[in-house]
């Protein structure tokens, strides 16, 4: 066993023992003893983590990592169907790992000061790390089943999270809101997983006599065995495009080709599949219909927003796209949805930020509309350029949120921008990393330079998703370009309106609050300075591995490109003018702000004040918890209601047991004829059915 | 043959242990404590026993093992048997009885010596019934088993337990006869009563047909499915503890296991003619189930409800008919076992303390009583199929197995895993989390010892099973494939 498998087993487990140490020990370890192990686990793991990255940024394998899977036991194997507990460790996942644990290390250390007077410090430090082992266990994973085990994990955590503060009632309902939307995309995911193992089953004519897989199929495929939820046989059998015979098909077809009846239509396997598993990546990233959650998931404490909410779990449907390359670079309606939903959830979120007074809400939509951003680039074709944006957005919205929650703690525990104001002198500090954060969000850098890589961190990969909007020949590549700029105006618009409304202007917050008002203390600023650091130069020290001349040594084949797809180096033919627009953007977004919030300020909260139609459809959030608590609370309560009450007491009970005591009553007069040792009755029913039996049956061997 | 007859040995112990308390019972100051110390003794000894023939069984082989074979009354044979199937749930009962037997401890406190009594015959019965080989045996502990049950309910039961009693009387002794009729009918035609020919026996279609659709009459008001679920909710509520765990836990896998024994091996024919109605019932009895779950008041209600749900995902898996979902169904009746055996527990260490199972009454108990929270946390969990839980595992293969059969019956499954997340977590946030309001619950006590050891027990076999259901595929891959092999697929 190598380094890189120890280190692998310390970036997953580590924080999987300081979660069940401080969660079971915790009356034991007190509140300083559970921070101290799992922080101390954590930041092992960051460290472990790093140690497998950064070689493969700078380094000596000039292939990539050697791939290779851990396994550790297995978990089902019933027929065709093995699903291993297993370490996938090939670039993806180390990138994953690093985000990962780095952010999660960063937070723990925050929340130590963050989460000072909480009675309950222990469960929360045992919660942060349970979900960043989930997490892990969720990027490590090498086949779907485990990966699934991941996804509901974080989850689970992200419910506890959520919910952390069990007194409030909206924090209750915030985590039952997070489950159950994000259930409705595991519907879809696990749909995704039953359609794959349906699908991907060795041809007869592969089949040795005992009914195992034949070695030539195996070796077509790649791989040591066949199980049809492992990532490396589906990927294996869509390279070779090898033939697959779905369950109860008389014959082999090409997988490229197979198609199967579903829900009454005949569909393309890999588009059905792939459909499928993005309805799951839509509900675990708050995409477009399935993203009323998240704001929601605000209710929980801020350094749960900044891991789970930003930087990490709500980014694993990114990551599942992009682990599934193989899968969409097969499809064509799968990934033009991924492209439409993305471009959509990117310009829509951002027109619900602009509205937005909470500031933890305004950061939250801006995450949902970012990770559009990542969507669509995956489904044009550039995984890179998403995992890029991944990357680089971990950091810069960790310190966004970081920040945001140094105001709401100098503040004590106002969240309300209508309240702020003035703040830069008062918190100088959180000020400068707040725009440090704004500037990496908003893209800004030098473009249209050649060689010179100048920029915050989200200028190059931000860019590099737009300028990849312009050079595919996608069908909807046009409205993700567009839908894209636009976005990125209004990103600049309400991510300067939070400062100016926050730091700048005279103060709206009462005196007591503003006299008190002070920078955080020097353990929250240490994250949020390595976050700042992230921030600045992620984006350019990456660059090349990640999107440019080393991304196929980086990637070394963890990402699959299909032989035509060629947008990531075409994006380098792009006009200049689709260069310097990204910089219009945010230039004209910054000046929209300046002038709403700053020259003429108070103009923006008149506006709000005045009620106009659009503005209530913005801050309303479009109308959908309204529509979905009607439709769906409201018609489960309904359905409910009436299955009980009609379909079980009135239908079912009614002409069944209850009518036949009423019958039984008129007939016999009064129940109590009924009720007296009908045990009794019962008992000799069984007994003389016995008998009756044995009668038969020596009758019977008598005749006989 | 074997030399030691370990399955009768396994099956009569906790009989011979309510025969040691009735004799004690007549001597002075014989009964209470004497009679929980005889009856946990004897569920014990009866669990290790149980081990002993898990250690004899061998996963690999097919067919029925640990046979014992004797002449018995009126020509008839007393034939003992066991396959992986049968053994898993012989498995399941000897462990949860012990445990029953423990909890009632604290809250049965009215003629306990005969409690125990009911409660020691009523597991051997169980335990025979997926023991014998033999018709008649069969039908003898199918139906008997229902007596102490009856009995359970009758005597320590809430306040209607009359109502709920005579629900569940016209259910089952409709299902019965209809039963009854058939395996007289099955012995006039064959001229045995061994279970294992009968599976080997070829019945006429049309003939199979009328067989199957008596057979599932018994079996679907067991299991139970919609629309014969309604005695269920009712039983539960009324019943102690003990007796709902038992019923949730062991008697609602008798449906399943009588599928499994002898609707699909015995009529293959029928089995697959009625797969899309058994499917589509299967299915409705998930969503349908769910939302009545949904809104209820009653913490065991909600519960009870939530049991039939999980049940659907047997009846799914089961008419499937492949590898996948008959696995997945064997491994969903143990899984669902443990974890309805333990909530009905969880609701009984607070029906214990407040007398009464409202949710409403509830809120706020995570303050009063922190591990209880947690354990009902991850029992809450389980039900609605976190994986890593053994609730997952049993959901994910059933519904692989029916995406195989039907991608609608696997679709509508799907949706109810979704419901399953709304109803339980609603549950948990009403009872548990919240503000203590109710100055009532302010000097609750959270779980003692005894409680802890039930509850961890079932916790930690949930979360084993989770992580490593192997354990349970293994013993059962073989008892699948022979019923596979039986039906011709």
């Amino acid at each position: 066993m190598g380094w890189q498998e120890i280190a692998a087993l310390i970036v997953v487990f580590a924080p999987g023992v300081a979660a069940a140490v401080a969660g079971l020990g915790q009356r034991v370890l007190g509140d300083r003893g559970a921070m101290a192990i799992t922080t101390g686990l954590v930041l092992a793991a960051a460290g472990a983590a790093a140690s497998l990255f950064f070689p493969l940024v700078f380094g000596t394998h000039a292939e990539g990592a050697h791939h290779e899977t851990l396994v550790l036991a297995t978990w089902i194997d019933v027929g065709p169907i093995v699903a291993d507990w297993a370490i996938r460790m090939d670039t993806l996942s180390i990138v994953m790992m690093f985000v990962v644990t780095s952010v999660s290390a960063l937070v723990h250390i925050y929340s130590i000061s963050y989460m000072e007077e909480d009675p309950h410090r222990a469960r929360f430090f045992a919660y942060l790390s349970l979900f960043t082992f989930a997490m892990l266990m969720l990027v490590t994973a090498d086949n779907f089943i485990q990966l699934f085990f991941g996804w509901e994990g974080v989850g689970l955590a992200s419910y506890l999270l959520i919910g952390f503060w069990y007194k409030k009632p909206s924090a209750n309902s915030a985590a039952i809101k997070a489950f159950v939307v994000n259930r409705v995309g595991d519907f879809g995911f696990a749909l995704g997983i039953m359609a794959l193992a349906f699908m991907l089953r060795a041809p007869d004519q592969f089949l040795n006599p005992d009914g195992s897989v034949g070695a030539d199929y195996l070796a077509l495929l790649g791989v040591d065995k066949f199980s049809s939820v492992k990532f490396d046989t589906l990927f294996g059998a869509i390279r070779a495009d090898a033939l697959v015979q779905p369950f109860g098909a008389a014959t082999a077809v090409p997988i490229q080709s197979v198609t199967f009846e579903f829900l009454g239509q005949y569909v393309y396997g890999l588009e059905i599949v792939g459909f499928l598993l993005f309805i799951g990546a839509m509900g675990k990233s708050a995409q477009f219909l399935l993203h009323t959650w998240l704001p929601d998931a605000m209710e929980g404490p801020t350094p749960v927003s900044a891991l789970i909410h930003a930087a990490t779990m709500v980014t694993a449907g990114v990551f599942l796209v992009c682990r599934c390359s193989p899968v969409y670079e097969h499809t064509v309606v799968a990934a033009d949805i991924i492209t439409v939903i993305g471009a959509v959830t990117c310009f829509f979120a951002a027109t619900i930020g602009l509205a937005q007074n909470d500031i933890k809400r305004v950061i939250a939509y801006s995450t949902c509309s970012q990770l559009g951003y990542m969507f669509f680039a995956a489904g044009l074709g550039a995984y890179e350029a998403a995992m890029f944006h991944l990357f680089t957005h971990a950091f810069f919205k960790a310190l966004l949120f970081l920040s945001a929650g140094a105001v709401i703690h100098g503040l004590h525990h106002e969240q309300d921008m209508r309240n702020m104001g003035g703040l830069r002198t008062k918190m100088p500090i959180t000020w400068g990393m707040m725009v440090i954060g704004t500037l990496a969000l908003t893209g800004v850098g030098l473009p249209a330079v050649e060689g010179l890589h100048l920029g915050f961190a989200g200028f190059f990969s931000k860019d590099a998703i737009i300028e990849t909007a312009y050079a595919s020949h996608d069908t909807f590549a046009p409205l993700a370009f567009w839908l894209s700029i636009g976005a990125a105006v209004l990103t600049s618009f309400y991510s300067w309106r939070l400062i100016l409304m926050t730091f700048h202007g005279r103060t709206r917050a009462d005196h007591h609050t503003f006299d008190h008002a002070h920078d955080a203390p020097v353990v929250m600023l240490i994250p949020l300075g390595l976050l700042a650091v992230g921030a600045v130069f992620a984006g350019g020290v990456f660059y090349d591995a990640f999107v440019e001349h080393h991304n196929e040594a980086f990637w070394a084949g963890s990402i699959y490109r299909g032989e035509d797809n060629h947008v990531l180096h075409e994006r380098h033919y792009v006009p200049l003018w689709v260069l310097l627009a990204p910089a219009a953007a945010w230039v004209s977004g910054l000046l929209a702000a300046l002038y709403f919030y700053g020259l003429r300020a108070g103009l923006g909260a008149r506006i709000a004040a005045s009620g106009g139609p659009l503005h209530s459809f913005l801050s309303r959030k479009w109308y959908f918890d309204e529509l979905y608590n009607f439709v769906f609370v409201r018609g489960a309560a309904l359905l409910g209601d009436l299955f009980w009450k009609v379909g079980d007491r009135a239908v079912i009970d009614g002409l069944g047991p209850d009518g036949l005591t009423a019958a039984a009553k008129a007939g016999a007069g009064g129940l109590s004829r009924l009720h007296t040792g009908y045990l009794f009755h019962y008992a000799l029913v069984i007994l003389l059915s016995a008998v009756a039996i044995g009668a038969f049956i020596l009758f019977g061997q008598g005749r006989g | 043959m074997n030399d030691l007859p370990i399955l009768s040995m396994v099956t009569f112990a906790p009989l011979a242990g309510a025969l040691l308390i009735a004799v004690l019972r007549m001597l002075p100051g014989g009964g209470g404590r004497g009679a929980q110390a005889i009856a946990l003794f004897a569920t014990v000894a009866t669990f290790l026993l149980s081990l002993v023939a898990l250690g004899r069984f061998d996963a690999d082989a097919s067919g029925y093992q640990l046979v014992e074979d004797a002449p018995w009354f009126m020509g008839t044979t007393y034939r003992m048997g066991v396959d992986g199937l049968a053994l898993s749930l012989v498995l399941l009962t000897t462990f949860l009885t012990p445990l029953c037997i423990l909890s009632s401890f604290g809250s049965v406190k009215e003629r306990v010596a005969e409690y125990m009594i009911a409660f020691l015959i009523l597991e051997t019965l169980m335990i025979g019934v997926f023991c014998a080989l033999d018709l008649v045996l069969f039908y003898i502990f199918f139906e008997g088993g229902l007596i102490p049950m009856f009995i359970i309910i009758g005597v320590w039961g809430g306040k209607n337990r009359l109502y709920a009693a005579f629900k569940f009387f016209l259910y089952t002794l409709l299902g019965s006869l209809f039963l009854l009729a058939a395996l007289v009918y099955m012995y006039l035609e064959t001229g045995v009563t061994d279970i294992a020919a009968l599976q080997e026996y070829i019945f006429d279609p049309d003939v199979q047909t009328w067989l199957w659709l008596a057979f599932f009459a018994s079996f679907a008001v067991k299991l139970p499915m919609w629309p014969v679920h309604t005695w269920l909710p009712d039983a539960h509520v009324e019943a102690p503890t003990g007796g709902s765990v038992i019923l949730a836990g062991v008697l609602l896998k008798m449906g399943g296991y009588g599928f499994l024994r002898f609707s699909l091996p015995m009529f293959p024919d029928a089995s697959e003619l009625f797969q899309p109605m058994m499917l589509a019932l299967g299915v409705v009895a998930i969503i349908y189930t769910s939302l009545v779950a949904f809104r209820q008041t009653d913490i065991k209600k909600l519960i009870a409800y939530s049991s039939v749900a999980h049940m659907g995902f047997v009846t799914l898996g089961i008419f499937s008919l492949n590898e996948a979902g008959i696995q997945g169904a064997i491994f969903q009746m143990l899984s669902h076992g443990v974890i309805s055996g333990a909530l009905f527990f969880c609701v009984g260490v607070i029906y214990d303390r407040m007398h009464t199972r409202e949710i409403a009454f509830y809120g706020g108990l995570v303050h009063r009583m922190p591990v209880y929270a947690a354990l009902f946390m991850l029992f809450s969990m389980a039900n609605v199929g976190l994986p890593g839980t053994s609730g997952f595992v049993g959901e994910i293969m059933t519904m692989i197995g029916g995406f195989q059969a039907s991608s609608w019956a696997a679709a509508g499954a799907a949706v109810g895993v979704i419901l399953s997340a709304v109803y339980m977590l609603t549950l948990y946030r009403r009872t548990v989390f919240g503000e203590l309001t109710n100055e009532k619950l302010l000097d609750i006590k959270d779980v003692g010892a005894v409680e802890f050891v039930v509850l961890g027990a079932l916790g930690a076999l949930t979360l084993i099973l989770g992580v490593f259901p192997s354990l349970i595929f293994d013993l059962t891959e073989r008892s699948t494939l022979d019923v596979l092999r039986l039906i011709g697929r």
